[in-house]
């Protein structure tokens, strides 16, 4: 469904993506791990057309989507979810909603918008209860929550996650976790998740990718990356770094 | 027509492409970091691995050689710590360095599965009693032929190389109805059952997998025709671990390269360029998923041409042609790689001194048989006739040892070598 072939970014002279390859297939969940500045979110931000990619293709669908704007994205059904809950604080919950609604409302009417709230109150109940709150004053997994569900307002069939357990309690992470791989099973969504959180995000994950320095150096199936101990050592938290014996 | 995994052997091309293009990218930059060779082959070229982005640029990259290996001997081509590998494969262990293979546990999974899907594209269900009829510790492959055949859940009956009148019996009386050994023991096999008056009626043979030994399309008639079974090529070698690398589907058209997990090219052996699809050449093959042993343009050896349309099967990954020939003077025989090098340097610990030899390959009795001619000097000849034994003797012995089988040992005078070259191959394969 994505396909990413060579993609090369920058931060003015600094080179971050050094020819990235990856793909996600259709009702797939693939998980970016890697360590800090590795260029996972630099990846997402490159695919959902906030940050110019300089040299390179992505394909979306079959369809070259390399340097569109981010509201073209939205159009085709590429829905993002940046790091660190970025709402609109000052307004209320069921405001944030609408304004994640907004080209749903425009291309379906009214309606639709109140369907598909209704849709993200049954997913995320709580915010129903805190619908007339201003978003600022939610809890950290609230407001992620929040976040999720303003994407998914705009009904995408891709999804874009960068960081969705960042500063949460594990059972909220859990939470947040298991609402992602309900939403993969039932309503087919593809998710391409970047997550410090290696041993959550490989949990829901079919495949996964582990980045260094802005290079991809290993693709496999999460189970077998669950196992590889290289990943186990470095991104899991687990076995020392061992000298060669 | 059966698959073991339909949704990796039957991915679109398009699919294949881009999968390799992010696997090469990886394994490129992964032994950049851990192998230390081919870090320093890199760096001599100038090439950093993060620069690759077309195939163009790969195929210009350094081969890699046996030599590479052998001077890398044991662990200077592992791409992980030493406690992350689970098993560790060094078949002919009498060479002075033997060809190693290690695994991690992921590799181990690979392996069975590429095999499941070997075993499973031949026909081989979870109802069926498969006999191995390999030797373990010679050969790497029986193991591999295990694993997937413990993962598909059929009944694994293994056991050597030799004794085909054992064997049948053995055959007969688990009603075997698959086997896997080297296309020799196959025909060894028809002919223990024709001298044991055995009908093929009597075995409840259905499959038979034959590989580590080139053979031919005669053989396989034939094979086929006297055990009423249909028999397949399977492809591998020792290096990469064995089969599981390339089989052949009921459709008999060539062998599928498992394009998910290698990279296959086909290079000219003397100019060393690449070679357009369908045209003859040696096979150089790129591991995609080896953690434990990556192989980057790994110069297999062997003769063959790459065929990318789509197979009548429905698998979609290339073919290569069945192998017959090699590019340089290695041997395959009895399921090993005989390099007449090594022989010469046997002969020289004997001698203190290489002499002028042939290596002469026969088929005879159903059994690849060895002769090595040596040229008589100075230092192969005594007056004393029971020193002149002795010698004989001595120089049978150490290289029956060092192959592991019983050779023959021919003085000869010189000038009787009517070829030129160390090896004449009379199989007629």
């Amino acid at each position: 469904m994505l396909r990413l072939v060579n993609v090369n970014s920058y931060y003015n002279l600094v080179h971050v993506l050094r020819n990235l390859s990856l793909h996600v297939n259709e009702g797939e969940i693939v998980t970016l791990i890697g360590a800090n500045g590795a260029g996972k979110s630099t990846t997402l931000r490159s695919v959902s057309g906030l940050h110019q990619v300089r040299e390179g293709n992505i394909y979306f669908k079959g369809t070259d989507i390399t340097n569109k704007p981010t509201e073209q994205l939205v159009k085709l059904g590429i829905a993002y979810v940046p790091e660190g809950r970025q709402l609109f604080r000052p307004m209320t919950v069921f405001d944030n909603l609408e304004l994640g609604g907004y080209q749903a409302y425009k291309i379906y009417g009214k309606k639709q918008l109140k369907v598909n709230m209704d849709s993200m109150f049954e997913l995320f109940p709580i915010l129903k209860e805190r619908q007339k709150q201003y978003a600022g004053t939610l809890s950290g997994g609230e407001q992620q929550m929040l976040a999720i569900a303003m994407a998914l307002m705009a009904k995408p069939q891709f999804l874009l996650l960068d960081e969705p357990s960042m500063g949460l309690a594990p059972l909220i992470v859990r939470e947040i976790f298991r609402v992602i791989s309900e939403l993969k099973n039932e309503t087919g969504l593809t998710v391409l998740l970047v997550e410090q959180n290696a041993n959550a995000a490989l949990k829901i994950a079919d495949r996964g990718y582990v980045m260094e320095t802005g290079k991809i150096i290993l693709e496999q199936d999460a189970a077998s990356l669950l196992k590889n101990q290289e990943v186990k050592r470095a991104y899991l938290g687990k076995d020392k770094r061992g000298i060669w014996e | 027509m059966q698959y073991w995994d339909k949704k990796k052997e039957c991915m679109e091309k398009a699919e294949i492409e881009q999968l390799q293009l992010e696997r090469l990218q990886a394994t490129l930059n992964r032994v950049y970091k851990n192998v230390s060779h081919y870090r320093q082959l890199f760096r001599q070229i100038d090439f950093l691995p993060e620069d690759l982005n077309n195939l163009d640029i790969f195929s210009g990259l350094p081969l890699t050689t046996r030599q590479d290996l052998m001077d890398n001997y044991p662990y200077g081509m592992f791409a992980v710590p030493l406690r992350e590998v689970v098993r560790i494969l060094a078949p002919a262990m009498t060479l002075d360095k033997p060809m190693v293979t290690g695994f991690t546990t992921n590799d181990l999974n690979k392996w069975a599965e590429l095999m499941a899907r070997n075993l499973t594209a031949v026909g081989v269900g979870r109802d069926d009693v498969l006999q191995i009829a390999l030797n373990f510790g010679m050969l790497t492959g029986p193991f591999g032929v295990q694993l997937g055949a413990e993962r598909i859940g059929a009944s694994v009956i293994p056991v050597s190389g030799a004794n085909p009148l054992g064997q049948l019996k053995i055959m007969r009386d688990f009603r075997t109805s698959a086997l896997v050994s080297t296309p020799t023991f196959g025909m060894q096999l028809v002919h223990a059952m024709e001298s044991a008056g055995v009908e093929s009626k009597s075995l409840s043979l259905k499959f038979g997998v034959f590989g580590s030994e080139p053979w031919s399309q005669e053989m396989r008639n034939q094979i086929e025709e006297s055990l009423r079974i249909m028999a397949m090529d399977a492809y591998g070698f020792a290096e990469v671990f064995g089969p599981g690398l390339a089989w052949e589907c009921p459709e008999k058209n060539g062998l599928h390269v498992a394009e998910d997990h290698f990279y296959p090219e086909i290079i000219d052996p003397v100019t060393l360029k690449l070679q357009p699809p369908g045209t003859e050449g040696e096979l150089v093959i790129t591991t995609l998923t080896n953690e434990a042993f990556p192989l980057v343009r790994f110069r297999t050896g062997d003769i063959t041409s790459l065929h990318h349309p789509v197979c009548a099967c429905g698998r979609t990954h290339s073919r290569i042609a069945r192998i017959s020939k090699r590019s340089d003077d290695v041997i395959v025989m009895r399921g090993i790689h005989v390099i007449p090098e090594q022989i010469g340097l046997v002969l020289e610990r004997i001698s203190s001194g290489v002499p002028n030899y042939q290596l002469i390959v026969e088929r005879k009795d159903y059994q690849d048989q060895l002769t090595v001619m040596i040229e008589i000097s100075d230092r192969f000849f005594f007056d004393e006739m029971k020193k002149q034994r002795g010698l004989v003797e001595r120089l049978h012995r150490e290289l029956s040892e060092f192959l592991g089988w019983e050779i023959t040992v021919k003085l000869v005078e010189p000038g009787t070598f009517h070829q030129s070259g160390k090896v004449v191959d009379k199989r007629q394969i």
